[in-house]
């Protein structure tokens, strides 16, 4: 396997109670790390997708997807290479707007093309979907001004059309 | 036609071809147990819920057929943690079937509820809640299904009490047979690959230092035949490892017994030294390794398992081959057939003759028995090997016994040692010979256990004599905690912390009459033999024979915990290089 540390898999599971906590039981006593999980049903109901981005130091990969496919409600996992997937994370957060920084941000709110949601005395809400390295970017810049509370999504992925 | 959950459970129990079960009654359960009177199932009332899951297993071990418990909620589900454990680590078929507390009532804290699908959740291949009766069929034939299909394992079944309670409008609902599975992520890999067997097949022609390391996937699979068919094909010594003992005839001119920590030095440096390990259905446990990194530093590794996931888990392979172990030896002793009409093997003459080198010159031997000593434990063993049938199934315990059982007894035919490998478990040997002698009726079982383990689990001699399962059992008492004593002489200075039983208390041979059974005291070495045949006779009621053994006993061959296999300590006698 790759020596990349982070690896994202997209895994289907049957949508059926306790479903996240074997996944999530199994990552804990197996000593495998979850950088972020996102789950959401799919368009049948009988299955969710989870996008789970695994921390390969902890645990080779291999080991993680294998003991993974073991657990009887996992139906598929897919491993996304950076190449062929697309994948994106959303971000919400809130942020102090210093007297006299108003013009600043928004500028900067512009240049990521995010959005703001809701506007306070001194504070706002922004959000922004993109790639993780331009989530990370942006970020970076609102802690600049001061983050109140945020919340990002982990990411989610597809795998790019090929023809 | 209408039926309802509790009378659906013991119609799907019995479409399975469950003849037994064991188990205890309470609360949460109680519905389902007024249907088992109007079944065809015994049921084997158990004196601790563990028993009732140690003796599925044993009965699992013995016949290869799932072992199948049932038991109430709360207490009695976490009594069934431990077995479920021992299961899932040596791939047991196992059903278990835990009354829940009723579905409106599920996360109040009611009496008796606990998560028993949460808490089990790391114990078993897979387990079940039943949200609506009507999914009891499909639920059954899925579990046995799962249990006993892939990587063998226990599977656990919650049902809540309004759900088998004919009296319940819920647990009503149209009968149904179920046809197919609803497990769409449950596909195990039966077939192997034949390119894998190929490269697996060229690999063993060039080996000069080949060994067979055999492991309990060799039973599970039921390819002891085949394995043996392998190991005569190709000349190539085999070794067994605890969960594989019997899987490979001992009295076999190939057989080198038993790997790892107590193994022998031939099975041990066979493996360490070895050049290619043809491993089938075993799983590089650290028992066997000892230190990973210093574990058959220049063999290469063929690693044929049907769980995928141990390939690479513990040592990575050369060669690895998915698949059921029987169908895959099958399709490798084609493939060497074949290859063999245009190739030859590498010499292996060097190989062999270095092997019955380290054979003849490190048996596995003990000291000779002196007046004012206790009895040997290991003559008392091959006693009992020498003088029971050659097919008696012996159960063990955990600890000092359970190795010299291992070492001293003579397994020539699989299904004949039933332990507790993988968790190690104290107290798994009574039930364990019990639920074995439920599913083979016919034959002798010994259970060989410490009286340590004894102290856990021998209330089930009280189930034994009344269900009429007459197992007969050799406590090799010690005195003390005897494995863990060893340890603390060698590795901690002989600083004894809390090891000190009692070889007097209970009184074993009061205890076993008391609970039915006939008790035996042997003290002296020629009261060893007679003791074994009067046991041997008896047929109608459990025997306890309390062997009074040499306290200060230690088990050699001995790997000392995280070094290498190359420094395997043998008996003093045999001399220890620096
Ligand atoms: C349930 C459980 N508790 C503790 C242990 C740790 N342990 C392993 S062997 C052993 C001693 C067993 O004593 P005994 O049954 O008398 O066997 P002996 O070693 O003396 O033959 C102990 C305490 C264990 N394996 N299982
Ligand atoms: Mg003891």
């Amino acid at each position: 396997m790759s020596s990349i540390r982070f690896h994202t898999l997209v895994v289907r599971v049957e949508n059926k109670p306790g479903v996240l906590a074997r996944v999530s039981g199994l990552f804990a006593r197996r000593g495998f790390n979850i950088e972020s999980l996102a789950v959401a049903p799919t368009d049948n109901e009988l299955f969710s997708r989870l996008t789970i981005v695994v921390d390969a130091e902890s645990a080779p990969l291999e080991q993680v997807v294998k003991q993974l496919d073991k657990l009887i409600n996992v139906v598929e996992i897919q491993e996304l290479s950076p190449e062929d997937s697309i994948s994106r994370e959303l971000i919400l957060a809130t942020v102090n707007v210093d007297e006299g920084r108003e013009d600043q941000i928004m500028r900067e709110i512009e240049s990521f093309e995010a959005n703001v949601l809701s506007v306070g005395d001194q504070k706002i809400v922004v959000s922004l979907s993109g790639t993780p390295e331009t989530i990370n970017d942006f970020e970076a810049v609102l802690e600049t001004y001061g983050i109140v509370e945020v919340q990002r999504t982990g990411i989610i992925a597809l795998s790019t059309i090929t023809s | 036609m209408k039926t309802n959950g509790g009378k659906a459970l013991m119609k799907n129990l019995e479409a399975q071809g469950v003849e037994i079960v064991f188990g205890l009654p309470g609360g949460a359960i109680l519905p389902a147990y007024d249907p088992l009177i109007d079944s065809s199932i015994r049921h084997v009332l158990v004196r601790h819920e563990q028993g009732a899951g140690h003796m599925a297993e044993g009965y699992a071990h013995a016949t290869g057929r799932p072992g199948v418990a049932i038991v109430t909620s709360g207490p009695a589900a976490t009594n069934m943690v431990t077995p479920l454990a021992d299961a899932m680590l040596d791939s047991v078929p196992l059903v278990c079937i835990t009354g829940q507390v009723a579905s409106g009532t599920i996360g109040s804290d009611a009496f008796q509820e606990c998560d028993t699908t949460g808490i089990t959740m790391a114990v078993t291949k897979h387990n079940f809640l039943v949200t609506d009766a009507e999914q009891i069929p499909q639920v059954i034939h899925d579990a046995f299904h799962i249990a006993t299909t892939g990587r063998p394992g226990p599977v656990l079944i919650d049902i809540p009490k309004d759900l088998v309670d004919a009296n319940n409008p819920v647990s009503q609902f149209e009968d149904y047979e179920p046809s197919g599975h609803d497990l769409p992520g449950y596909k195990p890999t039966v077939e192997p690959n034949l390119q894998d067997i190929q490269a697996a097949a060229k690999l063993i022609f060039q080996s000069q230092k080949p060994v067979i390391y055999s492991g309990g996937g060799i039973l599970k699979a039921r390819a002891a035949e085949q394995l043996k068919d392998l190991a005569e094909l190709l000349d190539i010594h085999v070794v067994t490892t605890l969960m594989n003992r019997g899987g490979f005839p001992d009295n076999h001119p190939l057989a080198l017994g038993m790997p790892g920590m107590h193994g022998n030095y031939t099975a041990v440096t066979a493996l360490q030294q070895s050049d290619l390990l043809i491993t089938l259905g075993a799983r590089f446990d650290d028992r066997v390794t000892g230190k990973v990194d210093a574990f058959a530093p220049d063999a290469k590794i063929i690693h044929a398992d049907i769980d995928p996931a141990e390939f690479n888990k513990v040592r990575s392979v050369d060669v690895a081959i998915q698949g059921d172990v029987g169908k895959t030896i099958t399709e490798l002793i084609k493939a060497i057939r074949e290859l063999e009409e245009t190739e030859s093997h590498a010499d292996r003459s060097a190989w062999k003759s270095q092997i019955s080198g380290w054979k003849e010159k490190y048996p596995l031997v003990y000291d000779e028995w002196q007046t004012g000593e206790g009895l040997k434990p290991q003559s008392v063993i091959e006693q009992m090997r020498d003088n029971t049938p050659d097919d008696t199934i012996v159960a063990s315990g955990v600890g000092q016994h359970q190795m010299w059982a291992s070492q001293f007894w003579n397994f020539n035919h699989p299904y004949t040692w039933i332990n507790s490998g993988g968790l190690g478990t104290m107290g798994f040997a009574v039930p364990a010979a019990i639920g074995a002698k439920a599913g083979k009726p016919e034959r002798m079982v010994w259970a060989i256990d410490g009286d340590g383990c004894f102290q856990m689990t021998n209330q089930e001699l009280v189930t034994a004599r009344l269900e009429n399962f007459p197992v007969k059992i050799a406590v090799l008492n010690n005195g003390y905690l005897g494995m863990v004593r060893q340890w603390q002489e060698l590795f901690y200075d002989e600083r004894y912390s809390e090891v000190h039983l009692q070889p007097d208390l209970p009184d074993y041979k009061m205890l076993a009459e008391s609970m039915g059974c006939v008790g035996i005291r042997v003290e002296s070495p020629e009261e060893v033999k007679p003791a074994i045949e009067q046991a041997n006779e008896i047929n109608d009621r459990p025997v306890v024979i309390d062997f009074r053994t040499e306290a200060s006993e230690n088990v050699y061959p001995m790997v000392p915990a995280g070094k290498s296999n190359s420094e395997v300590i043998v008996h003093p006698s045999q001399g220890n290089e620096e």
